[in-house]
């Protein structure tokens, strides 16, 4: 909301506070100002001059030789290059010594030869904002009123020293969208009154001449007076420049009446032409369904029934609380108004504005819902007296008025003692109810059940609870005032859940093992989703967006691959080629019954792409593989102390059937790990990469071994063996491994692959695979036969599961 | 006679062993002269041959020599060595300027760094940490927080639907909503007439239907803030992001409350953190106030605990929410918030310090 601070001056006392100050005391208060806009750029000593007589220039077609009166007591010489120069004229004069925005000194000069005494001045040359005055104004010299007076500051002339403060209002603030309700923050907040004539005015006697019904639920309140004799013309400067201040264009001495009593009392008005009214009978009512209607602006549009709208008994006139009707303007034979001054419901007309893309003052105002009925009535009588001095003609009739739903005014209790308690405060009760006043609230003497009753202002609809009251107390009294304090009470150990720990856990050993945190966006990106092989994988089955930014981006993530590829992708883009990623994220899964909330589940992913090992001066790059990924996965395993974990190769969307493992303990699956499917790379354009899922909530319920062991060194020496066996290509070598942990028993401590051999030294078709065990016993050393005698089962295991041969 | 012999050979072996340059060769001279089949044993063979008086005499001298040579022996030794040890030191010294072998290290997210840096700030305030899921009920979204169809403040919040009463949060505050009504419940559960007080903070992730730009993004981090008890004052949120504020931004940093508006919270206030480039003298990131607005909070509105289940008469509470990203970049100099969600590794890798 834009408030110029000399229109202000009109309502509440202000000159002892500069603009900058009056913008500290709104913020401070809760209304920010952080735009201070001065309307004179920095024009000085321009001065009103009478353009006396122009001749040619002698040296230059384009240029004009005038005499003019600026009233500095002798006639100046002025050479002027605008088309539009002519004798009679008044016009802004830059005299010597006078100073123009950024910077421009006006010194004597000679043009082609001959001498001139100033400049000429047209609205932009003296920092208007052209974009709101009429073309004719904005083209050559800016032209003044005959009867500007010469000699006069131009500044002054056309209320030019003046400063906009831009106020950033908050939703439940829109009482301010308007003078008198700035008026009265500012009156509050310095402890003054507020100078606004508010008393009901007089109504003129007599029959209406225009009838009013509503028929609809959406309009409360309807009032029309009609003004007749009116002469439709141009508003006095001191109007234009009210309007201009504010950013309105002034359109003539009706419309502008409107909008400047719009933005002093805060209730939008209407003027309309009586004789395009039919039967002078207006009826509220909703519109039909594809009726069509032209708007003011010329453009014909296409309505519905949830419009509100304002017609005669043949069609509509103008669209409620949003624009007016083309075909019942005024213009400049218009004699005969109608204003029109109602309460229109905020959410219809919000809708209407959206649906036609329309948004004006009015409407702004109409939608939040911040409309004080009890000044329907009056501002509509404010603006005929105002119409009637500006532009002739007489009042006629009283208004007529239709109230379909009066608006109370809301009385809420105060108790003392509770806005004390609420802010940890010890405001006086006097001083609450001197705060209260101030803002304009009735407050009672007497109190009931211990609370005084406080009636809001009806320009305040935003109270509805004491808690509002106790706000509006806190505000003014100034926060700054409220004690620092800590909660007093008992105080529980903040602690951290089980999954919240584990995520944070699975976090660092991540990023302690290399790789990099990344927080990517949980919208899928549909083409990534089929690159990968996953659009008809059973993730199909998304959470789509009602009204998604991009078709792209339209449903949430089921699966963290894709979103983990358009890191990788961005990436190397930027040459980079190396990357080992993670995020701990959530994906979605819709639930059966569509109308539940869907299940998120947070899961751990990461891909590694490119080179990913320690590397040295001079030593080479090895690039990452299935191994080093599954190093990543296990290592994560032990560091949450989930153990007893075995892999099985498994098929999945967009993963390498001979590359991906399923990670489970007993029959729980904790997720997977692999190669990405080389079609999927191909089409996503990826270097062989890597990826891994977990599913945190499989982690937290898989068996952990105990987070706090009693750390023992063994006491008896271990005995190790080492074997190596030949078995078929295909058999898995962890198979091997959890026979030999099984027939190992007891005393068997560990076994471990250590080498695996496939090649000339073999029979075809067959592997060699070494496995070193280690058993110890902790209560006694082992002898030799006792291992030996196990070693063999082992041993006997192995050829009878697996047909695995010892090797020589 | 034999004196002069022995002289002469204790000369010449002193003579020679200055000439030994190696251990090995040291050693040689040892054997030579000292050893048993050397010459100063031979000399002592030749003592027999020598009279009663002469032997003595003799004697004391082959000792003289004996030790001396030995004495000189050890020094030379220790010289080599030494020589040796340098030689050694010298050829295994490498150029330690070049950069270590490069075990991987990772890098944690600004976003995750900054949730975590406060996390922990209010753990040790007694706060539990809370979490709701991303995608809610128009319910909880709105309407428990006071904001019912229609309301203005919808204005503020462009939201994205599943479904017209499903959608993506647009603030972590119905976790309020959840935590409340689940410790009612709870009370209920065990037939205690009024439920627990909450202390409790809840980050996440949130969505607003906003074009991504520099300062703008449809998705980002909120930390979410609640304490509901029997006596909790507006006062105790200042002391409580007073706090806050020292821990995070620094001790010597203040607070400052300006009001505002949230539907859920009355009174609703805005609070500035001293700005942390001019430490309140005014400068450019704060366009002069001295101030820079970390987050939004309130009393709890009576209507936001009442519909929880809660009596308003009983109990009042404080919440506040924080923009996690704003204080991200400012606190890691971001300059998009894009940033944040591209994980550029270039500019990621730039947080792989812990402290």
């Amino acid at each position: 909301m834009k408030i110029s601070y000399q229109w202000l001056r009109d309502y509440v006392e202000i000159d002892d506070l500069t603009p900058e100050q009056l913008g500290g005391l709104l913020t401070d208060a809760g209304v920010p100002v952080e735009v201070f806009t001065p309307l004179n750029l920095g024009v000085k000593g321009v001065v009103i001059g009478h353009v006396l007589e122009t001749r040619p220039h002698e040296n230059a077609d384009k240029l004009r030789v005038c005499t003019v009166d600026a009233g500095t007591g002798e006639h100046l010489q002025i050479v002027c290059g605008a088309p539009n120069v002519a004798p009679g004229q008044k016009v802004p004069v830059a005299v010597i010594g006078a100073e123009l925005p950024n910077d421009f000194k006006i010194k004597k000069a000679k043009l082609r030869g001959i001498e001139s005494q100033g400049m000429l001045c047209s609205a932009k040359e003296i920092g208007m904002d052209i974009k709101l005055l009429p073309k004719d104004q904005t083209e050559g010299l800016y032209i003044l009123p005959s009867d500007a007076p010469i000699g006069a500051d131009v500044t002054d002339y056309l209320y030019l020293n003046d400063v906009v403060l831009e106020l950033e209002l908050t939703p439940n603030r829109s009482d301010l969208l308007n003078y008198r309700g700035v008026a009265y923050e500012v009156a509050a907040l310095l402890g003054r009154e507020v100078k606004l004539n508010e008393a009901q005015r007089a109504e003129a006697s007599g029959d209406s001449p225009v009838s009013v019904k509503i028929e609809s639920e959406n309009c409360s309140k309807y009032a029309a007076q009609v003004i007749q004799g009116v002469k439709v013309g141009q508003s006095p400067l001191w109007l234009q420049a009210k309007l201009l201040a504010v950013g309105v264009r002034p359109i003539n001495n009706v419309v502008d009446v409107t909008n400047f009593v719009m933005f002093e009392l805060g209730q939008p008005l209407h003027a309309f032409d009586l004789s395009k009214v039919v039967e002078r009978t207006i009826i509220v009512r909703q519109a039909q369904a594809g009726e069509k209607h032209v708007t003011l602006d010329g453009v014909e549009r296409t309505l519905d029934a949830s419009m509100l709208v304002i017609a005669d008994p043949e069609k509509v006139i103008g669209l409620a609380g949003v624009m007016g009707g083309e075909n019942s303007e005024v213009d400049d034979n218009t004699t005969t108004i109608v204003l029109e001054s109602a309460y229109f419901d905020a959410s219809t007309t919000r809708k209407t504005g959206k649906a036609l893309g329309l948004y004006s003052e009015a409407q702004k105002r109409f939608e939040k819902g911040m409309i004080d009925q009890a000044m329907v009535v009056n501002a509509m009588l404010r603006a005929a007296e105002l119409i009637v001095e500006l532009a002739g003609g007489e009042i006629v009739g009283k208004p007529t008025e239709v109230v379909a739903k009066e608006i109370e005014p809301s009385v809420l209790p105060l108790r003392a003692e509770r806005v004390n308690r609420l802010l940890g405060t010890e405001i006086a009760e006097a001083e609450m109810i001197a705060i209260l006043k101030r803002l304009g609230f009735a407050v009672s003497d007497q109190k009931v059940d211990g609370a005084h009753l406080v009636t809001a202002p009806t320009r305040r609809p935003d109270m509805a609870k004491e808690a509002d009251l106790i706000e509006e107390i806190a505000r003014v009294y100034g926060y700054d005032q409220i004690p620092v304090t800590l909660p007093e009470g008992p105080l529980v150990q903040g602690q951290l859940t089980p999954i919240q720990k584990l995520r944070g856990t699975a976090r660092e050993l991540l990023i302690h093992m290399g790789l990099t945190e990344v927080v990517t966006y949980s919208f899928i990106n549909i083409a990534n989703y089929e690159k990968l092989g996953l659009a008809t994988a059973g993730y199909e089955n998304q959470l789509k967006l009602m009204h998604p930014l991009s078709e792209e981006r339209n449903a949430l993530r089921t699966h963290m691959l894709p979103s983990l590829v358009e890191v990788v992708q961005y990436n190397r883009n930027r040459r980079v080629q190396d990357l080992a990623i993670f995020e701990v994220g959530k994906v979605f899964t819709p639930a059966h019954d569509q109308t539940e909330l869907p299940q998120e589940h947070l899961r751990a992913a990461g891909v590694i792409t490119g080179s990913f090992a320690p590397v040295g001066v001079g030593e080479k790059e090895r690039a990452v593989d299935f191994f080093a990924v599954k190093g990543i996965v296990e290592n994560l395993l032990i560091g949450l102390g989930i153990t007893g974990v075995s892999y099985e190769r498994t098929e999945l969307p967009g993963m390498h059937p001979g590359r991906t493992a399923r990670i489970f303990q007993g029959e729980l699956t904790l997720g997977y790990v692999g190669g990405l499917h080389p079609e999927a790379e191909e089409a996503a354009e990826l270097a062989p990469t890597y990826y891994f899922e977990l599913d945190m909530e499989k982690l937290l319920a898989a068996k952990h071994g105990a987070t706090t062991v009693t750390a023992s060194l063994p006491k008896f020496p271990s005995m190790e063996r080492d074997i190596a066996v030949l078995v078929d290509v295909d058999v898995p070598a962890g198979q091997l491994l959890d026979t030999i942990a099984e027939a190992g028993g007891e005393l068997l401590e560990s076994a471990r692959i250590f080498d695996l051999y496939q090649g000339s030294q073999v029979p075809a078709g067959k592997k060699s695979i070494a496995y070193g065990l280690v058993y110890r016993s902790g209560e006694r050393t082992l002898t030799d036969e006792e291992v030996t005698l196990v070693h063999e089962k082992v041993l006997l295991a192995l050829k009878e599961r697996h047909s695995a041969e010892l090797r020589a | 006679m034999m004196k002069e012999q022995l002289m002469a050979l204790k000369e010449q072996a002193l003579e020679k062993l200055t000439q030994q340059s190696s251990l090995h060769q040291l050693n040689e001279w040892k054997a030579t002269y000292l050893g048993k089949k050397g010459e100063l044993t031979a000399a002592l063979r030749g003592m027999k041959d020598l009279s009663a008086e002469e032997r003595p005499i003799v004697g004391a001298l082959v000792n003289e020599v004996r030790e001396s040579l030995e004495s000189a022996f050890d020094g030379q030794e220790a010289e080599l060595k030494r020589a040796e040890r340098e030689k050694r030191l010298r050829e295994e010294t490498i150029d330690v300027t070049l950069p270590g072998r490069s075990i991987p290290l990772g890098s944690e997210h600004p976003l995750t760094r900054l949730i975590r840096e406060v996390e922990e700030i209010f753990l040790g305030l007694g706060f539990q940490v809370a979490e709701g899921p991303e995608v809610e009920t128009d319910y909880n979204n709105f309407e428990a927080l006071n904001v019912p169809r229609n309301h203005p403040a919808r204005d503020m919040q462009d939201t994205f639907y599943i479904t017209e009463d499903m959608l993506l949060r647009t603030h972590t505050s119905p976790v309020q909503g959840r935590v409340l009504r689940a410790n009612v419940e709870a009370a209920k559960q065990r037939g205690e007439t009024s439920p627990q007080p909450v202390r409790i903070i809840a980050p996440g992730r949130v969505y607003r239907r906003d074009d991504d730009d520099a300062t703008h993004s449809h998705a980002f981090m909120q930390i979410e803030g609640l304490v509901v008890d029997r006596h909790i004052r507006m006062s105790d949120l200042k002391g409580i992001l007073t706090t806050f504020a020292q821990q995070m931004f620094g001790h010597d940093v203040a607070i400052r409350m300006r009001p505002s508006y949230f539907p859920f919270t009355e009174p609703s206030t805005e609070v500035d953190a001293t700005c942390y480039s001019c430490g309140g003298d005014g400068c450019r990131v704060c366009k002069q106030t001295g101030w820079i607005e970390i987050l939004g909070a309130g009393m709890v509105h009576p209507n936001v605990l009442e519909m929880a289940g809660y009596d308003p008469e009983e109990f009042t509470g404080f919440a506040f929410g924080m923009g996690v990203e704003r204080i991200a970049m400012r606190r890691y100099g971001i300059e998009d918030i894009r940033h944040f969600y591209t994980n550029d590794v270039r500019l990621m890798s730039q947080f792989k310090s812990r402290v």
